[in-house]
C-alpha cells in the first residue's frame, strides 16, 4: 500500500483484532474506539494483551486478524515509520551515541524539516530540561531520560502518542511526581495519549477513559469512578482497588433498588448496579464504604450484623479492620481517622453498615478470586 | 598501604611476562637493526655500527612488497567487512535458540591448524578443486586462467583465515543494541535503511573499529597465504622478512624491515581510530 498515512488524523478504532503466537492467543477479537484527545489507559496484569495491543497501534506487529484505523484511513498493515504514532518505550530506547538534543530531532530529521532548533528547544522547555541538550542518555538519571523520551516523542506532534508503562522504573515519588506533569503536558499539547500500565493507581490517576484487560480481551472500560463504583465483574472489583464480595440472592424489587438476601439478611442496592444475571449474585461494597458500630449504636442503610473484631492495623490516614462475619467470611473495612472515634479494639462485637448506593452486584457464578491475586508489582510483560 | 600495592602485584605477572618475552627482544631488535656485516666475517657475523642508512636501502629495495602487503590486507579488511557484518547481525538479531550453534560455527575453523586451511585452499582454488571447472563451465575465466600461485589466491585466503576475527568482535558489538532503540527509530520515521544508517552502524562502531583492525594488523604482516598460496609476484613483506632472516641470515635488514612495518602500522591504525573517532561511543 503506498497512500501516505502519515497525516491521518482522528478516532483511532481498533476492529475485531486477534493476535496468535502459535497457539497462544494474546490478544482476543478486541475492538476499541479511542476519541481524538482523549487520555486513553490500557490496564491489566502480566500477559493480558495490552502492550501486544500497543505494538500493533505503534506498527511494531501485525495483528493475525481485524484492521486498526485511524479516522478514515486504514493503518493495519503500514510501516511504523509510515504512521503518525509515536512510541514512549518501556526502557525508553534513547539512542545513545546521539546528544539529548540529537536524540530529540531524530524525528523531525527524518521527516526532513530542517531548522529543528526552534522546535526542540520548545519541548526540552517543556519537561524542563534545556540544560541537558548536549549531554548523553547515559548521563542522565532515571526521570530525566523519562522525560527526554517523552519530548522525543511528542516534538513530533503525532495524532498518538503511546506510553508502554513509561514510569516502571522510575521509584514510588518520582512516579507520582511524573504521573501528574504527564498528565498536564497532555492537557498543555492537546495530543490522544493511549497510556499502558499494570498500575491502577497509576491508570486511575492520569487516565480519562480506563479499559480494563484480561486474557486477551476487555473486562471493562469506562471513566475511573465508573470502573471502581460499578464494576461488573469480580476481575476488575478485584484488580482496582479492593473489594469486598459477599454470597446472596435477589428476592425482589423495591422501586429503583433492588432487595437481596445475604445470609439471612436484607441489603437493598440501585437497580443499575447489578450485574446479576439470575437470583445468585455476589454483593460487592470497597472497604472504605462500610461503618462499624458497636451494637446498640442505631444505624441507618444497609446493616449486617454479628460481626466481630478480628484485628485492627492502624496506618495513619485510615484504621484497617478484619471483621468476621457469623458466616465466616472476614470483611476488609477501611475507616478514616478523622473522626475523633476511639477506635474499634480486637475481640469487639460490631454491626457494619453502608449506605445502599455504594453497594453493586455481580454474577452468582463469579470466581471471586478473579483478579486479587495478580500483584501489580508483577512487573514482567509479555 | 595494602591497597596501593595489591594492583601492583597483580600487575606483576603479565609485566614480567611481556618484559621478557616482548620488550627484550624488542631491544634486541633495535640493536639489531643498525649493525652491519664483520669485514671478513662468517655469514650472520655482525656488528654494532649505529647504519641507519640500512631502514632505507630496506625500505627502497622492498617498497613494492610493503604496498602489496597494504594493499591485500586492506581487500582482505574490506571483504571480510563485507561477509562478516551481514553474519554477525543475522547472528545477534534473527538466530534466535540457534545463537550459540553459529558462534561455534564461526570459531570451528580455530580447531584445525592455521596452515592447513590455508593448504586446503590451494586444493580448493586448483585444477582438481571445484571452484575452476565451475567458473570456466559458466564462462567467468578462460580455460587457460587459473586460480592458484595469483594475488586472488592469497587475497581470499587472507579473507577466510581472518574473517572470524571480524565476525567476533562485530557479533559483540551488534549483540549489545537494544532491539528498542531500532523499533524507536522506526518509530520515529526512519526506513530500514535510515535506521541502519543512523543507529545500527554507529551503534556497532566499536565492534567494525576491532574487527578491522584485528584483520587488518596480522593481514599486513601474514606470509604464511602468501607463501602457500601465491608466487614470487605476490610477495609480501611479511615473506621477505621470513627470507631475509631464516635464508639469507641478514639479519639487520629484516630487523629494519621489521620495524618499518610496525611503525607503518602504527601510524595508519591511529589515523584509523582518530577517524573512526572512537571514544566518542558508548
Amino acid at each position: 500500500m503506498s497512500f501516505d498515512a502519515s497525516s491521518a488524523r482522528g478516532d483511532l478504532i481498533l476492529t475485531r483484532i486477534t493476535k496468535e503466537y502459535g497457539d497462544f492467543k494474546a490478544v482476543d477479537d478486541l475492538s476499541l474506539t479511542i476519541p481524538k484527545g482523549s487520555f486513553f489507559a490500557l490496564l491489566g496484569p502480566s500477559g493480558c494483551g495490552k502492550t501486544t495491543t500497543l505494538r500493533m497501534i505503534a506498527g511494531l506487529e501485525e495483528p493475525t486478524i481485524g484492521s486498526i484505523h485511524l479516522g478514515e484511513t486504514d493503518i493495519t498493515t503500514t510501516k511504523p515509520y509510515q504512521r503518525p504514532i509515536n512510541t514512549v518505550f518501556q526502557n525508553y530506547a534513547l539512542f545513545p551515541h546521539l546528544t539529548i538534543f540529537e536524540n530529540i530531532a531524530f524525528g523531525l530529521r527524518r521527516r526532513g524539516i530542517k531548522d529543528v532548533d526552534a522546535e526542540v528547544n520548545k519541548v526540552l522547555n517543556l519537561v524542563e530540561l534545556p540544560h541537558l541538550a548536549g549531554r548523553k542518555p547515559t548521563q542522565l538519571s532515571g526521570g530525566q531520560q523519562q522525560r527526554i523520551a517523552l519530548a522525543r516523542a511528542i516534538v513530533n506532534r503525532p495524532a498518538l502518542l503511546l506510553l508502554d508503562e513509561p514510569l516502571g522504573a522510575l521509584d514510588l515519588k518520582l512516579r507520582r511526581q511524573m504521573q501528574i506533569e504527564l498528565k498536564w503536558i497532555q492537557k498543555e499539547v492537546g495530543l490522544t495519549f493511549v497510556h499502558v500500565t499494570h498500575d491502577q493507581e497509576e491508570a486511575m490517576t492520569m487516565a480519562d477513559t480506563i479499559a480494563v484487560m484480561n486474557e486477551g480481551k476487555i473486562e471493562q472500560m469506562g471513566s475511573p469512578a465508573d470502573l471502581y463504583d460499578n464494576p461488573e465483574t469480580a476481575f476488575v472489583a478485584n484488580f482496582l482497588g479492593q473489594s469486598n464480595l459477599i454470597k446472596g440472592t435477589i428476592t425482589g424489587n423495591d422501586g429503583d433498588s433492588i432487595i437481596a438476601d445475604l445470609y439471612g439478611q436484607k441489603i437493598s442496592l440501585p437497580k443499575n448496579r447489578s450485574h446479576a444475571v439470575d437470583n445468585s449474585m455476589y454483593a460487592g461494597i470497597r472497604p472504605e464504604k462500610f461503618r462499624i458500630s458497636l451494637l446498640d449504636t442505631p444505624v441507618s442503610g444497609n446493616v449486617l450484623t454479628g460481626g466481630r473484631i478480628e484485628d485492627v492495623s492502624y496506618i495513619g490516614v485510615s484504621t484497617q479492620y478484619q471483621v468476621e462475619m457469623p458466616w465466616g467470611q472476614e470483611l476488609m473495612v477501611f475507616e478514616q481517622n478523622d473522626d475523633g472515634v476511639a477506635p474499634f479494639n480486637k475481640g469487639d462485637a460490631v454491626n457494619i453498615s453502608w449506605a445502599p448506593v455504594f453497594t453493586f452486584a455481580l454474577r452468582g457464578d463469579e470466581d471471586i478470586t478473579a483478579g486479587s491475586e495478580v500483584t501489580p508489582e508483577d512487573l514482567d510483560e509479555e | 598501604m595494602q591497597k596501593i600495592r595489591t594492583p601492583y602485584l597483580l600487575l606483576l605477572p603479565g609485566f614480567a611476562f611481556l618484559f621478557t618475552f616482548f620488550i627484550l627482544p624488542i631491544v634486541n631488535l633495535a640493536q639489531t637493526s643498525t649493525q652491519t656485516p664483520i669485514s671478513g666475517g662468517d655469514t650472520g657475523q655482525y656488528e654494532q655500527t649505529l647504519r641507519f642508512q640500512n631502514y632505507i636501502d630496506a625500505f627502497i629495495e622492498n617498497r613494492e612488497q610493503f604496498g602489496r602487503s597494504f594493499v591485500y590486507a586492506l581487500i582482505a579488511t574490506l571483504l571480510a567487512l563485507a561477509i562478516s557484518y551481514p553474519l554477525a547481525y543475522a547472528i545477534a538479531f534473527k538466530s534466535g535458540k540457534y545463537k550459540n550453534l553459529f558462534l561455534v560455527l564461526v570459531i570451528a575453523p580455530f580447531f584445525t591448524s592455521f596452515i592447513l586451511r590455508t593448504v586446503a585452499w590451494k586444493q580448493i582454488l586448483g585444477e582438481e578443486g571445484f571452484v575452476v571447472p565451475t567458473l570456466r563451465t559458466i564462462g567467468i575465466i578462460s580455460d587457460s586462467t587459473t586460480l592458484t600461485s595469483t594475488s586472488f589466491a592469497v587475497v581470499m585466503g587472507m579473507t577466510y583465515n581472518f574473517l572470524p576475527f571480524m565476525t567476533l568482535p562485530l557479533y559483540a558489538s551488534i549483540d549489545r543494541i537494544d532491539p528498542r532503540t531500532l523499533e524507536a527509530s522506526g518509530d520515529l520515521y526512519a526506513n530500514g535503511f535510515t535506521t541502519f544508517r543512523k543507529v545500527t552502524l554507529p551503534l556497532s562502531m566499536p565492534g567494525v573499529v576491532a574487527g578491522t583492525l584485528l584483520t587488518f594488523i596480522p593481514a599486513a604482516g601474514d606470509y604464511v597465504n602468501a607463501a602457500i598460496l601465491g608466487s614470487p609476484n605476490t610477495k609480501m613483506i611479511g615473506n621477505v622478512i621470513e627470507s631475509r632472516y631464516f635464508r639469507i641470515v641478514d639479519y639487520p635488514t629484516a630487523a629494519a624491515l621489521s620495524f618499518t612495518l610496525m611503525a607503518a602500522i602504527l601510524i595508519l591504525v591511529t589515523l584509523y581510530i582518530r577517524k573512526a573517532g572512537t571514544e566518542e561511543l558508548v
